[in-house]
């Protein structure tokens, strides 16, 4: 057996692997992201796909299950509510190929809208959860969770978090199970939920719950450590390995099943010791079944421990009073080190044009969302994905009713497009909606690192696909007369073209084209320089938030090893300071998405 | 149990200079375990790996003032991180300047009084021009490795085994740049 340093995603995707899964489908999101793109390295032996969505991702999971094959599906947390309908319903259907679905939560939010625990997801749902606490549980509770799925006839969740998925530990690895046969024979009763079939299926599902509850006491992963002392935690995830820093001459109940709770084990590690302290992130899922069941023991939680944020070493021994956590150095003194828009990022020129032209912009999520920050300060909202078109429809409807207008646009990347705006965009036409929807195509899903999406023209396994065209979707298909391509350093175009759309009383449509910046492998661009002379230090260029502009001897300054000569400073430069340092050269500006897709030149 | 901190910009090379620290630690035997924390890293946000290892590791995530060797590829990503040091710890510090957005676009200053408050908060300081030393090799992407070399002088760890790990872990057409990148920061003084 060879041991190796993985992360926890790629230990996850060796578990799919070892386990004898065939099918593994995910939308992108941060920390689920390298679950998929580690599956695509065993792709001989998985078929592997990115969905639009998280939802439909999730059901061709579901699919491959109906034939028997073994499927994995992942995604972030937030990810979840969007599937969370077929979720819920695939509890009801069991599981005939084993089928586990993998949430990456982000206690902390590293990058995310919010925090929410989806343990609670798996209980209401009333399918199991477990919990890995480094790599080598994360791989071995795949294959569990697939043995888990099959036995008793039901999904497996594995929740993991950031710490979990983005950190590295060893792992042993295995070999891999030989996957069962496919064979579909129509079985109406296992995958039809009309609702006479369902009701007896929740009868099926609370016995089965039973069932499981019973197995979790003697799930070998769910385990005691005997301690030296009369105190005892109980601990999953993450927590665990940080508790185990803190407590460590105690009892441990190490828990990577938290629903259905081991009952019995946790009555037998009741009895060892007389206070017990719970460890987990987010919310208090093993508390209150501990509470619940021994309402005589002291038990500490979330009466001291906190619910917001990421249960370390630190935040542990912080709220027993252990551990003065002030820091010595103050770091609000210091400047923050935001991420901001790329050199050469496409989508500068559009939000530097509606900062100008002052529009209330109802955002997306992507890399576009830092549009938000200053200098450029071009969005206003964010809820969820897809949710730029429909907010704005309802703000649009909401004014216009109170009599008032104001001027107003959707901004939206292609990804994103694909996810859940075509829904938000047919419900602009028909409730007659008036606004103008920017799509800012970039020809990948770049925030999460790059991957394929139904407009690349490539697929998670490499090969060629068809490509979405949107503007031709958005006009032919939908039928919204006023669709225009641009491109995205065009900025006087941009400019026109909003101050035309922004007025007019029908829906719009404008895609701004250009492939992301980091899509081009090279490095050294010919750059743009500033002409000391001519540059009065207006600021215009400062203003783009550019982080190849900065300024020296109070004049613009281009970094050139920043630079990748997109010229969109040199058109908005009103003193035609700045200029290609050698028009002969190659400059991003130059490159076009047909070059890219042959590899760049 | 030790912990080593790798802080930086994103697109430095960070988590590349970590994993290659944590392969030589697995090779020399211990327990490691590393975190990173990458969200939107490519987008020019900051960066920071962190590394465990000794007899037994649980947790893989620093915490305040527990922390033996801070290597910073910038000022003052080093500067951010130095509550994590403990009272014996060591800090190397590319001496180099990447402006954060807020500071190039003119809205905030950049810290003048850098060294004296890495000085200050630390046991060892070595600051060390690994970029410009980098660029001297004709690849200002070894920088990562130059600082490495300077933390592996540090440690109890032998030379052979660092340069064992290097070779097998870069491509062969890197191995030589990496292997004098790696010597400069290890002899520098």
């Amino acid at each position: 057996m060879k041991k190796e340093l993985l992360s926890g995603n790629e230990a996850i995707a060796r578990g799919a692997y070892e386990a004898g899964v065939t099918f593994a489908s995910a939308y992108p999101g941060t920390p689920s992201t390298e679950i998929l793109e580690n599956v695509v390295k065993y792709k001989k032996d998985i078929y592997c796909q990115w969905g639009s969505n998280e939802k439909t991702a999730f059901e061709e999971a579901m699919g491959a299950t109906f034939t028997g094959a073994r499927a994995i599906v992942a995604m972030k947390h937030v990810g979840l509510n969007v599937a969370a309908d077929p979720f819920f319903s695939s509890s009801y259907l069991g599981a005939k190929g084993g089928f586990v679905i993998i949430s990456a939560d982000d206690p902390g939010m590293h990058s995310s809208q919010n925090e929410q625990d989806n343990r609670n997801y798996a209980i209401a749902a009333k399918m199991p959860v477990l919990e890995p606490s480094d790599s080598q549980e994360a791989k071995d509770l795949v294959i569990e969770g697939i043995k888990i799925s099959e036995r008793f006839d039901t999904p497996v969740m594995l929740r993991s978090t950031t710490r979990i998925s983005h950190s590295r530990s060893a792992v042993e690895t295995g070999d891999r199970e030989t996957p069962p046969e496919v064979n579909y024979e129509k079985d109406f009763g296992r995958t039809m939920l009309l609702p006479a079939i369902a009701r007896g299926k929740h009868i099926k599902v609370e016995a089965r719950q039973k069932k499981i509850k019973e197995f979790s006491s003697d799930f070998k992963y769910n385990y005691i450590i005997e301690g030296k002392t009369k105190v005892g935690v109980i601990a999953s995830g993450i927590a665990f390995q940080n508790g185990r820093e803190v407590f460590k001459d105690d009892w441990f109940l190490k828990v990577s099943m938290p629903y259905p709770f081991p009952e019995k084990l946790f009555l037998k590690f009741a009895e060892k010791v007389d206070k017990i302290y719970i460890l987990e992130e987010n919310d208090p899922v093993m508390e209150n079944f501990a509470r619940r069941l021994a309402p005589e023991k002291e038990i500490i939680g979330k009466d001291v421990f906190p619910l917001c944020g990421e249960m370390n070493e630190d935040a542990i021994l912080a709220a027993l009073g252990k551990k003065d956590i002030t820091p010595q150095f103050d770091l609000s003194s210091i400047p923050k080190r935001p991420p901001s828009l790329c050199p050469g990022c496409p989508h500068t020129a559009t939000f530097h044009n509606l900062n100008l032209q002052k529009v209330t912009v109802t955002g997306d999520i992507g890399c576009y969302t830092l549009g938000a920050l200053p200098p450029l300060n071009a969005m206003d909202t964010t809820i969820d994905m897809g949710a730029s078109i429909t907010a704005l429809l309802g703000m649009e409807k909401a004014m216009e009713k109170g009599g008032k207008k104001i001027k107003q646009a959707a901004v939206i990347g292609d990804s994103t497009f694909f996810h859940s705006g075509i829904t938000g965009l047919m419900d602009i036409i028909y409730n007659k909606g008036k606004s103008t929807v920017i799509i800012l195509d970039n020809s990948i899903t770049a925030m999460t690192g790059h991957q394929e999406n139904p407009g690349t023209g490539k697929t998670l396994m490499g090969e060629d696909a068809p490509v979405i065209d949107i503007a031709k979707l958005v006009k032919d298909g939908l039928g919204i007369t006023h669709t225009y391509e641009i491109d995205g350093y065009d900025v006087k175009g941009i400019r026109a073209l909003l101050r035309e759309e922004l007025k007019r009383d029908e829906p719009s449509v404008i895609v701004v084209k250009r492939p992301c910046a980091l899509l081009f492998k090279r490095a050294n661009w010919s750059p743009t320089v500033v002409d000391p002379d001519k540059c009065t230090k207006c600021n215009m260029c400062l203003r783009l938030g550019c982080p190849a502009i900065t300024s020296k001897n109070d004049k613009a300054f281009i970094v050139s090893s920043l630079c990748t000569g997109c010229s969109v400073c040199i058109q908005v430069c009103p003193h035609d300071a700045m200029h290609f340092e050698n028009e002969d050269e190659m400059h991003i500006r130059d490159t076009n998405l047909a070059d890219f897709l042959k590899g760049g030149k | 149990m030790k912990t080593i901190i790798i802080a930086g910009v994103g697109g430095q090379g960070v988590l590349t200079a970590s994993n290659l620290i944590s392969d030589v630690l697995l090779e020399a035997g211990y327990s490691v375990k590393k975190s990173e924390v990458h969200g939107m890293s490519q987008r020019g946000g900051d960066v920071i790996a962190t590394i465990k290892f000794g007899k037994e590791v649980f947790s893989p995530l620093p915490s305040i003032n527990k922390t033996d060797y801070i290597l910073a590829f910038e000022k003052l990503e080093g500067l951010r991180n130095i509550n994590f040091l403990n009272e014996k710890g060591k800090m190397i510090v590319n001496d180099f300047i990447w402006e954060p957005l807020p500071v190039a676009s003119g809205y905030e200053k950049y810290p003048e009084d850098i060294r004296e408050n890495l000085e200050k908060f630390s046991d060892e300081l070595v600051m060390i021009p690994a970029t410009d030393l980098a660029e001297e090799l004709g690849n200002v992407k070894v920088t990562n490795v130059v600082l490495v070399g300077v933390l592996a002088s540090k440690m109890e760890i032998e030379k052979e085994l660092w340069l064992k790990v290097i070779t097998e872990k870069v491509p062969p057409k890197f191995k030589d740049l990496n292997i004098s990148a790696f010597e400069k920061g290890y002899k520098y003084k």
